[in-house]
């Protein structure tokens, strides 16, 4: 634009010198844990700095058998939640958002209004009557509470997403279709979920990074340290080893960042296309 | 509510390669539908039965569940126990719950307008035509997806601890700091800052809004002879309230909903001296602690109308400073 035209050379460098400043700032806690997880635990309190003098990854090895159970015990059972609330999320936010998009019945503005107003409610509102619900129906440990509701399309923001999405295709392929006679549910799965791939790939990957991450449903529904996801597994590790294994702590917790990092990585498009198209994180 | 909603997300739409126009169906259909009688009645509601199940089963029962409970006194063990408004009654002089009332109320009125600003300053940066746009942008970016996970709290922790990351670097300048996370003072401010920390989601949102100003804009001023700051405040701004309402909106709902960070970094107590209870670990500790679940489904409903009041608030006042065009 006009600015960047009349802004000088001097002017253009400063504003990448502040733009990577703020990014090493923001980054630097990050480098460091790193590097740390790589030096022996009396270090990380003495040397701020990200390059490691030497690399020592005992802590990966110590730190992968302090638990009660090996640290993978806890990334599997992460993985396997991980996993069936994507697979649930796409069946049943695609279908709940193609009705919403595509089709015409009576109550849809109503209910469109209801999904809207519960991407509002806080989790923490539900939280003790699902509780006690999946206490009557003997599902507190067990994955039920957390993957069974993704089947159900209880996620609306990715119905949200999906919608918008829809509502963007052209029309004219369905009606075409029709005319030749094919029914909702084949233009569903053979024309438009075809050309949704962009906005299903966006809802994965945000689905298994929200599921990896979470904390607050695993540490309620999940007691038995058997069934512990990497998260709660971190935190116990933190209360009970407390402070005297940061090294070891550390190495873990990179072990557990790392797949959040490769979706990162891999599905980044994906990722800022999404928030733009619907707002949300 | 949901219409605004609508236009929001609709105005912030990237262009390719899913673009996602207004969302009103065309009017001919409508009429179609409505002169042959609603022929996809059964097709859609077969669509939606997956919804109309969770909604029925994980949403709106556990609502009423919970207005019930609140009224009563329940453990679980025994069948509730009907008490009337005496759980509403306890909140009013439970020293606990207005304190973490307090803490939630600074944590987002403090950290949700530093994010926003941080989000908003660094989106101007990167808007006009930076080269490595998007490398910055990922940068920026990935603290947010981070934020969240119990590995990045217990990074925190350390860094804020006594002999941290942060006193570290304090002790070069001669400075010796205290245990931020551990000093009543300080122990909210880390949080406050880590949620500082994720401005790159709503900064990606801004950058989305900025793009969609047209250029035409701005050549007019530039001829009219307007200079950046006019041009920021006459037109930047102007143009951008939507989208700054809409970030307002979601990351205060997002904020009153932490929970993860304070409850990680504060070992799940809210300490130190109930300096970083925010509300949701209140909650959690009467209900999953205790479980007082009566107590905590009051609580729940509280923090339900609270929330429900604040976005209110936050729609009336939009009238007085959001510009939605001509």
């Amino acid at each position: 634009m006009a600015t960047e035209i009349r802004g000088g050379r001097s002017r253009r460098l400063s504003k990448h010198a502040l733009l990577i400043v703020c990014g090493v700032v923001m980054l630097y806690p990050l480098l460091w844990m790193v590097s740390s997880s790589a030096k022996p635990t009396e270090t990380i309190f003495r040397d701020p700095s990200i390059w490691p003098t030497e690399l020592d990854l005992s802590n990966y090895v110590d730190g992968w058998t302090a638990l009660e159970y090996p640290f993978h015990h806890y990334l599997i059972n992460s993985a396997v939640i991980a996993i069936l609330a994507v697979a649930g999320n796409l069946i049943s936010c695609s279908l709940a958002a193609y009705a919403f998009a595509r089709l015409e019945f009576r109550g849809r503005k109503i209910f469109f209004a209801m999904m809207l107003a519960t991407l509002m409610l806080p989790v923490h509102v539900l939280i003790v009557p699902q509780y006690v619900l999946f206490a009557q129906l003997d599902w507190i440990n067990t994955n039920l509470p957390l993957v069974v509701p993704k089947f159900l399309a209880h996620d609306a923001f990715f119905i949200f997403l999906m919608v918008q999405f829809i509502r963007g295709l052209p029309k004219e392929l369905d009606e075409a279709a029709r005319i030749d006679g094919c029914g909702h549910i084949r233009i569903y799965w053979r024309i438009v979920m075809p050309l949704s791939i962009p906005a299903l790939a966006t809802s994965a990957v945000f689905t298994f990074i929200w599921t990896w991450n979470d904390f607050f449903s695993q540490l309620i529904f999940l007691t038995d340290p058997e069934l512990w996801t990497m998260p709660v597994a971190l935190r116990s590790f933190m209360d009970g080893q407390g402070e005297t294994a940061w090294g070891q702590l550390f190495a873990m917790s990179i072990v557990g960042l790392a797949p959040i990092f490769g979706f990162f990585l891999a599905g980044q498009r994906y990722l800022t296309q999404g928030i733009a198209t619907t707002g949300f994180r | 509510m949901s219409k605004r909603l609508d236009t929001a997300g609709a105005t912030v739409a990237p262009p390719p390669p899913g673009p996602v126009p207004p969302t009103e169906d065309p009017p001919r259909r409508r009429l179609l539908a409505r002169r042959g009688g609603p022929p996809q009645d059964r097709i859609g509601y077969l669509f939606l039965t997956p919804w109309f199940i969770g909604m029925a089963a994980f949403t709106i029962g556990p609502i009423l569940r919970s207005l019930y409970l609140s009224f009563t006194e329940y453990t679980l063990l025994k069948p509730p126990e009907w008490l009337g408004l005496d759980n509403y009654r306890e909140m009013l002089d439970d020293p606990r719950l207005h304190k973490s009332l307090l803490v939630t109320f600074l944590y987002v009125f403090v950290s949700v307008p530093i994010q926003l600003v941080l989000a908003l300053g660094l989106a101007l940066l990167l808007n006009r035509g930076v080269r490595g746009l998007a490398f910055y942008r990922s940068v920026y970016y990935l603290p947010s997806l981070l934020a969240g996970s119990v590995s990045i709290a217990i990074l925190w922790r350390q860094i804020f601890g006594q002999e941290g990351l942060v006193n570290q670097l304090l002790a070069f300048f001669g400075v010796e700091g205290v245990s931020w996370v551990a000093h009543p003072d300080f122990a909210l401010g880390t949080l406050v800052l880590l949620n500082a920390w994720t401005f790159g989601a709503p900064m990606v949102i801004f950058l989305a809004g900025l793009r969609q100003i047209p250029v035409s804009y701005y050549e007019a001023a530039q001829v009219d002879g307007a200079g950046t700051v006019r041009r920021f405040f006459h037109i930047t701004l102007p143009m951008l309230t939507p989208i700054i309402f809409f970030n307002v909106v979601l990351q205060m709902i997002g904020a009153f909903q932490s929970f993860t960070q304070a409850f990680v970094i504060s070992g799940g107590r809210g300490g130190p001296s109930d300096a970083t209870l925010l509300y949701t670990l209140y909650l959690y500790e009467r209900g999953f602690g205790s479980f007082d679940m009566g107590y905590a489904s009051a609580m729940a409903w509280i923090l339900l109308a609270l929330i429900a009041a604040l976005t209110g608030l936050n729609f009336l006042f939009a009238k007085r400073w959001v510009f939605y065009g001509n």
